[in-house]
């Protein structure tokens, strides 16, 4: 009986743990340093905002994991030795295996800023940056976060739960910008604002500055500006957390190197999750897609090629969701950034600057691309199969309808949506 | 984890706490209630019309402005901001302050209702003379603990309706729902009945209906009815077609929530002066199978009970009456098992085992009853005299379950303890919601991100996200669709439809999103 071990306690991990025990018997072991349990890591911010408490973020009650056989083990893996499969903790132990999944996960980036280190700097990704921004907020009064990404934005919101004043540093001249259509990024700058929180567009991190106790007192911006602060949030995206496997013989770039079966360079090795860097992707992916999602994805896959049915992973079509401060967004197929040649957007908002939705399509074929979508619930089944089918824009605008997933009696824009196109395709 | 909880509560103050303003109106309500406090220690307010409007008015504003400054100054949206900080809110000190002041006050209603100011044979004094001339007002008649206890009911369900609407008011379902509740309660179930009783007619409220309902079919009832001639017939052929004909068809076209949180008076209180403690209840399978089984225990007491009243009521003679005895006693068998027999037929598959065990066990021990009892030829129907299971129910279920366990407990086990565990209404809803209506919540393809905002505000202690996260829909008998999970999801992945019964229970073992040949494949496989 093989015994198939998974490092790391994510979403990538556990799904695959759970889905390799649908279809098998082989021996399971999940090892992780973090928690004892599988926890929603999207839902950090609500523990710290009072809504939840911890036991909450668990989607399975502690009595599933014996009962599905899965081992839990809490332990660091310092080291690993492909040839002898073991793998080595920081205290005297081996551990054997047959396969290795690896799916450990992000941490967030330091791009070498001075000060970077210091004490009340941090980010939030595990259950430890939570702990430790317990701690850190003790008695802040002042926060700085920097970059404009979905952690930022969650960072910002938890802060002011806690009455902290924060200043936001934006590389870009809207929200997420990087990402979002200018129109799109501006609704949701409007709406940070309105929070109450001090955005700074197309404003930079030029150093930290600590006190003599190791303790940041203030950043200085690229303008040369001193904001004094007690609490740096670095949310400036995340990166694999593979620094243990460095220097083995393990084939890594940013990520770690896997191919369409998620294998490493390795037999019996394999990746998934926020730390998998695929060697070649499809339909406009990219290799390194840290998402909830994908994570998910890539478990649901690997389980079927390691119990006997080796199935490439083919993620379908691109789907993602966040929510900034009371704004839901989702998206369906891609929206670029930008408009070009080959992509052209339709833009729509509602006047009490809370709903938008953006459409990509292309300028002569009017194939429907992709939308954004904000403050307006749409369905993924109908997007889904809207994309497969190849839909024009206008037949998706005729029919935004059945698309809507909005609560009952909430009211409909649909037509004035409709409106809006057909008067903006005249003028065009 | 446990640091994370206790750094939180230490530093948990801002979100905890009160502006000015909202000290000013909890003084003003505080006042009101010590109005109605100092009324139970028997201080005899001079002008009582006067005292009782103060002191309702200024519960009712110092609520109102209280609701006010804790949410019209914010963002539209979710106000779940340091719910489990709160004392009140997070089973700390206030909440069992709270449940044990409510208890008290039920145990003191149902049981010890002379130190509220009911005197037999005398005139009123204390708190339940402070609301006569209200009493009098409404109905002509002096008021008994019942009036009291009603009005600082429809109270409770007007006051904090506003606050609910307040803090929903992103949410069209959730403030047209609450309009309904505080609509049912205020005409349905407090002015209906008492104009009723001004005009010399049953006290009849057409929302409350049987099983919740238990007292319909009691004999003291049947009698008041039949005396008031049609009027009376009305009211009875008016909760017969309840039963069997508007139930039915309304759980199947929109689910209970018909019913559960739109018009119910439990469900009313719950949803609007419980709706602080909706997260107070237990997730757990643990819970669940305990509601399974003590649910559907108290709906066939209250079937047995029903009978028994039923049946000692009628009489043996068939030229009188058409329905005797024996012909009600072998009717009700007769409609129990054929009941039973349909769901077997066409619903088995759609029944877990211990499921179908308990539907066989129920249906036995309920004709075991009727047939021992039969041809032992004993007038005494179950064992004891009909009254006197009423009587046992009354107090075991109606009083001490819906009222001390189920509002009294409120901000120890969360807002529908009664409705999960007990109400008989809910269990018949339910079986129907689960095997033969429309209405689910719908999973939107995969954008679940399991984050537990929706288990976690489930008063039904659903755990949705369980579902959910399988991109599965949430087809419970216990869910009452109060639309919350819906609400405070962050990514838009739940909503409550009526639809085509095909395709409603579904169980996708690979979300959408993935590769479309694996979906098949394993979703193949499962079927």
């Amino acid at each position: 009986m093989d015994h198939i071990v998974i490092i790391g306690n994510g979403i990538a991990g556990i799904t695959c743990a759970r889905h390799i025990r649908k279809n098998s018997d082989a021996r399971i072991t999940v090892i992780s340093s973090e928690s004892d349990y599988f926890f929603s890591r999207t839902a950090l911010m609500y523990v710290y905002m009072g809504h939840m408490k911890w036991q909450h973020l668990e989607p399975y009650e502690n009595w599933f994991w014996e009962k599905n056989r899965i081992e839990l083990k809490k332990a660091r893996v310092q080291n690993i030795d492909f040839q002898e499969k073991k793998l080595f903790f920081s205290y005297e132990e081996s551990f054997s295996y047959d396969k290795l999944v690896l799916a450990t996960g992000s941490n967030y980036n330091k791009f070498g800023w001075e000060g970077e280190n210091l004490e009340g700097v941090q980010g939030l990704v595990s259950k430890q940056d939570l702990q430790l921004l317990e701690d850190n907020t003790q008695n802040c009064k002042r926060a700085v976060i920097i970059g404009g990404g979905l952690i930022g934005v969650e960072l910002a919101e938890m802060l002011r739960t806690r009455n902290i004043e924060v200043t936001f540093l934006v590389r870009e001249e809207g929200f997420w910008h990087n990402v979002l259509p200018i129109e799109d990024a501006k609704m949701i700058s409007r709406h940070i604002k309105s929070h109450g929180i001090d955005l700074r567009h197309q404003t930079e991190l030029e150093k930290i500055n600590g006190d003599e106790n190791g303790r940041v007192k203030s950043i200085t911006t690229k303008d040369g500006e001193e904001i004094s602060c007690q609490l740096v949030g670095l949310c400036a995206g995340v990166s694999p957390n593979i620094d243990f496997l460095k220097d083995s013989a393990l084939e890594t770039d940013k990520g770690i190197l896997v191919d369409e079966f998620l294998q490493t360079n390795i037999k019996n090795v394999y990746a998934i999750g926020d730390c998998a860097q695929l060697r070649s992707t499809r339909k406009k992916r990219k290799p390194i897609e840290a998402v909830w999602y994908t994570g998910r994805m890539m478990g649901e896959t690997l389980a079927q090629t390691l119990t006997g049915k080796p199935m490439p992973y083919r993620p379908g079509n691109w789907f993602n969701s966040a929510k900034f401060f009371e704004i839901e967004y989702q998206t369906y197929g891609h929206v670029a950034p930008k408009t070009s040649a080959e992509e052209m957007h339709f833009h729509w908002q509602h006047k009490d600057n809370t709903k938008a939705i953006t459409i990509a399509f292309h300028p002569e074929t009017k194939l429907f691309l992709g939308i954004n979508t904000f403050g307006i619930r749409m369905r993924h089944k109908v997007f889904d199969s809207w994309l497969n089918e190849n839909r024009k824009i206008d037949y998706v605008l005729a029919n935004l309808k059945q698309a809507n997933f909005d609560p009952e009696f909430y009211r409909n824009h649909e037509k004035e949506i409709f409106r809006s196109f057909k008067e903006n395709l005249q003028q065009a | 984890m446990s640091k994370i909880e206790h750094n939180m509560s230490l530093t948990g103050d801002a979100p905890v706490k009160l502006s000015i303003v909202q000290r000013i109106a909890s003084g003003i309500g505080l006042i009101g209630l010590f109005i109605l406090i100092l009324s139970i220690a028997n201080v005899d307010f001079p002008n009582k019309t006067l005292f009782l409007s103060l002191s309702l008015g200024l519960i009712a504003a110092g609520t109102a402005v209280f609701s006010a400054d804790l949410y019209l100054g914010k963002h539209a949206g979710i106000k779940n901001d340091g719910v489990w900080f709160k004392s009140l809110s997070g089973r700390g000190f206030w909440a069992w302050i709270l449940g044990i002041g409510l208890t008290i006050f039920y145990i003191v209603l149902y049981w010890m209702p002379q130190y509220l100011g009911l005197n037999a044979n005398a005139e009123n004094t204390g708190l339940i003379a402070l609301f006569d001339p209200l009493s009098k007002f409404i109905s002509g008649n002096p008021a008994s603990q019942w009036f009291v206890y009603g009005t600082l009911y429809t109270l409770a369900i007007l006051v904090f309706g506003i606050k609910f609407i307040l803090k929903y008011r992103n949410n069209r379902y959730e403030v047209l729902r609450t309009f309904s509740v505080m609509f049912f309660q205020l005409g349905f179930a407090f002015l209906i009945p008492e104009i009723l009783s001004r005009l010399n007619q049953p006290y009849f409220n057409p929302a409350n209906i049987w099983p919740l309902n238990y007292d319909l079919f009691s004999g003291y009832k049947l009698n008041s009815f039949f005396s008031a001639g049609n009027v009376g017939v009305i009211m009875l052929a008016f909760g017969l077609i309840s039963i069997f004909v508007i139930t039915p068809i309304l759980t199947y076209k929109y689910g209970k929530r018909w019913y559960c949180s739109w018009v119910c008076g439990c469900g009313g209180l719950a949803e609007t002066a419980g709706d602080p403690f909706r997260h107070l209840s237990d997730k757990s399978q643990k819970s669940w199978r305990l509601e399974r089984w003590l649910i559907h225990t108290v709906l066939v007491l209250v079937t047995v009970m029903s009978i028994a009243v039923v049946y000692s009521y009628l009489g043996n003679n068939a030229s009188e009456f058409w329905l005797t005895k024996d012909v009600f006693l072998w009717g009700s068998a007769g409609f129990l098992t054929l009941l039973f027999v349909v769901i077997m037929v066409f619903k088995r598959k759609e029944l877990a085992k211990d499921a179908q065990y308990g539907a066989i066990g129920f249906l036995v021990v309920i004709l075991a009853i009727i047939s021992i009892n039969y041809f032992s030829g004993n007038g005494n129907i179950f064992f004891v005299a009909a009254h006197k299971l009423r009587e046992w129910y009354g107090f075991l279920i109606g009083a001490a379950f819906s009222g001390v366990i189920g509002v009294g407990f409120y901000p120890i086990f969360g807002n529908r303890v009664w409705c999960r565990f007990g109400c008989p209404m809910a269990a018949i809803l339910g079986m129907q919601q689960r095997l033969f209506s429309k209405f689910r919540i719908t999973t939107n393809g995969g954008q679940c991100i399991s984050c537990g905002n929706c288990s976690t505000y489930c008063e039904m202690g659903i755990d949705v996200r369980a579902y959910a996260q399988k991109g599965e829909n949430i087809v419970r008998s216990s869910c009452v669709g109060c639309g919350i999970c819906a609400s405070v999801c962050p990514r838009g992945v739940l909503k409550l439809e009526n639809d085509d019964l095909d395709g409603r229970i579904n169980s996708e073992e690979v979300l959408l999103g993935n590769d479309v040949d694996l979906m098949d494949l394993v979703n193949q496989r499962a079927k």
